[in-house]
């Protein structure tokens, strides 16, 4: 069977005048549909440029990027990006953030009406109803997130993409952003793609855990299957072995394998 | 489930025992509390008018003294008002020639950089994005803007007399070198601090060059286009007075310069004081519009 997201031997190599920099060596994966994979490692591993090179963001230096079976090398919205700074747009209310999102995708495909309808439904996917004629200055970051999770949403993406989503955000706040995540990729199935540097947030949403080892020249050092059956509970989990087991392996891999050497 | 009924006793438990004095005291207070209000009101109005009032006051009474002496070569303030009296009181007469009211020498300067100053908004945004999104169009251009910028707004005036072989246009020219650089300069700056993840949002949803020119680029480079704008107006106003002086016609620059040939002294400073005042208000006027326009860019 072939993948729904592949990505193939890809390499990327930052050249800045006749310095050349290889962030990323040779990464290959596969991700199924409605797959919820995270990827992992310390700050500086590329991961961020991993995840732009599928957005299309940042171009390839070699390999490839293989989306049902088709080779994506631009931005498009049936990638969309939670960006890790929310990146709404200040000068629109949350409504019309989404809405241009909306407006633009489903141009043509569905009317006026539809679309309004699409925006709120989407807002409420992410309980921001009650905000929507507010700007983005006017709410508190995980709301913000909340919208950005909205607008990316509502491009009906084949692959979520989702660049430290919760990493600005406080503890309590994250942990419910968390929730309202697994909710959703458990409601609508989503192929989600995640970047994070929490051990316990990558356990807990992944179905597998792709751990890259340190940069320059990342490569993909370990992939962890987290066997634990939806929905997932985070308090029941907290005592669970299969979870602790997966938690200590990926703090192994980060602490004791690949311990981060700050660069000299 | 019990607490709406634990709130109601406590509430029937304060309110019990003095049910009467209850009636009359809440009335009380709201008048007192209105009086209160218009009074702060009040003194924050006159916290306001006081200050500029006295401070025009102390300097017209210096004036008048310093003035008011036999062989001071400026009028006093009471002389200023005696001998333009008329002017002050009917601005809208015509007798033809420049021979007119100060509404009407007003109102030619006003179109002048209306148009000079609408034509340098234009061509300068349009100049500056190019500017600012394009890193060829910045090396090959802005070292030429860099030395334009610093040449006098005056001494484009014989040039463009040479080139247009007419005061009017001259004169708008002239509005129009003076203002475009800034807005040029501003506009620039803007557009290249978009935020990249402005660009990237607009790179996912593929938007194609218009829609990124007008949802993004120009609400986010909004804020720096209007700083560009209101300098820009400033300058033309400031340029528009000098440039009427020399190319003559009806216009307030040539108006004071015309006062000073035939020795109206007093006329002389009522213009300078209207000049001022439409200065100030052209400012806020741009000011006012930029801040409708950039309600929620500047607060991230």
């Amino acid at each position: 069977m072939t993948a729904y997201l592949k990505i193939d031997h890809v390499d990327k190599t930052f050249v800045r005048g006749s310095t050349e920099t290889e962030v990323l060596k040779d990464i290959s994966l596969s991700i199924d549909h409605g797959e919820f994979v995270s990827i992992i490692g310390h700050s500086g591993c590329g991961k961020t440029t991993l995840l732009n090179i599928v957005a299309g963001l940042v171009p390839v230096t070699a390999g490839c990027v293989l989306l049902e079976n088709r080779e994506v090398n631009e931005p498009g919205p049936d990638r969309a990006v939670v960006f890790q700074n929310h990146s709404l747009l200040p000068w629109l209310t949350v409504y019309d953030n989404v809405k241009l999102a909306v407006d633009k995708v489903f141009a043509g495909k569905k009317s006026r009406a539809e679309r309004h309808a699409w925006t709120l439904h989407n807002l409420d996917l992410v309980q921001m109803t009650h905000a929507k004629d507010k700007r983005p200055a006017e709410i508190s970051g995980g709301m913000k997130q909340r919208v950005g999770l909205a607008r990316a949403l509502a491009m009906e993406p084949k692959v979520l993409l989702l660049d430290e989503p919760f990493g600005a955000l406080d503890a309590l706040t994250r942990a419910h952003l968390q929730d309202s995540v697994m909710a959703l990729h458990l409601k609508l199935k989503n192929t989600v793609l995640m970047i994070t540097h929490d051990v316990d947030e990558a356990v807990l949403l992944s179905d597998r855990i792709v751990m890259m080892t340190n940069g320059p020249s990342a490569r993909i050092g370990e992939v962890l299957d987290v066997p634990l059956p939806r929905p997932r509970k985070r308090l029941e989990l907290a005592a669970n072995q299969t979870y602790l087991k997966c938690r200590q392996r990926v703090l192994e891999f980060l602490y004791e394998r690949h311990r981060f050497v700050e660069a000299a | 489930m019990n607490m709406p009924q634990v709130k109601t006793e406590k509430a029937k438990a304060v309110a019990m025992p003095q049910p009467a004095p209850a009636v009359v005291l809440p009335l009380e207070i709201k008048r007192s509390q209105l009086g209160e209000k218009i009074l702060a009101r009040l003194g924050d109005i006159a916290a306001r008018v006081i200050p500029p009032v006295v401070v025009i006051a102390i300097a017209l009474i210096v004036w008048e003294l310093l003035c008011r002496k036999a062989g001071a070569t400026l009028p006093p303030p009471s002389r200023v008002l005696k001998e333009t009296r008329e002017l002050i009181l009917d601005p809208f007469f015509d007798r033809g020639g420049i021979d007119r009211g100060l509404f009407w020498h007003l109102s030619a300067s006003l179109q002048r950089v209306a148009l000079g100053y609408a034509l340098a908004s234009i061509v300068g945004v349009a100049l500056g994005t190019l500017v600012g999104q394009s890193m060829w169009a910045m090396r090959g251009l802005d070292p030429i803007f860099q030395v334009l910028r610093t040449v006098p707004p005056l001494a484009w005036l014989p040039l463009s007399l040479a080139a247009f072989r007419d005061g009017q246009p001259s004169a708008i020219f002239v509005i129009f070198i003076t203002a475009i650089w800034p807005v040029i300069i501003n506009t620039a700056v803007g557009i290249r601090n978009i935020p990249q993840d402005y660009r990237n949002v607009a790179k996912v949803l593929r938007l194609n060059q218009l829609e990124f020119f007008w949802k993004i680029m120009v609400p986010s480079a909004a804020p720096y286009i209007f700083t560009g704008l209101r300098i820009g107006i400033g300058l033309s106003w400031l340029a528009i007075v000098a440039a009427e002086m020399l190319i003559g016609g009806v216009g307030i620059g040539f108006f004071i310069w015309d006062a000073w040939n035939s020795s109206h002294i007093s006329e002389i400073i009522l213009a300078l004081i209207y000049v001022g005042i439409i200065g100030f208000v052209l400012d806020r006027m741009v000011a006012g519009v930029s801040s409708l326009v950039t309600r929620g860019t500047a607060a991230n």
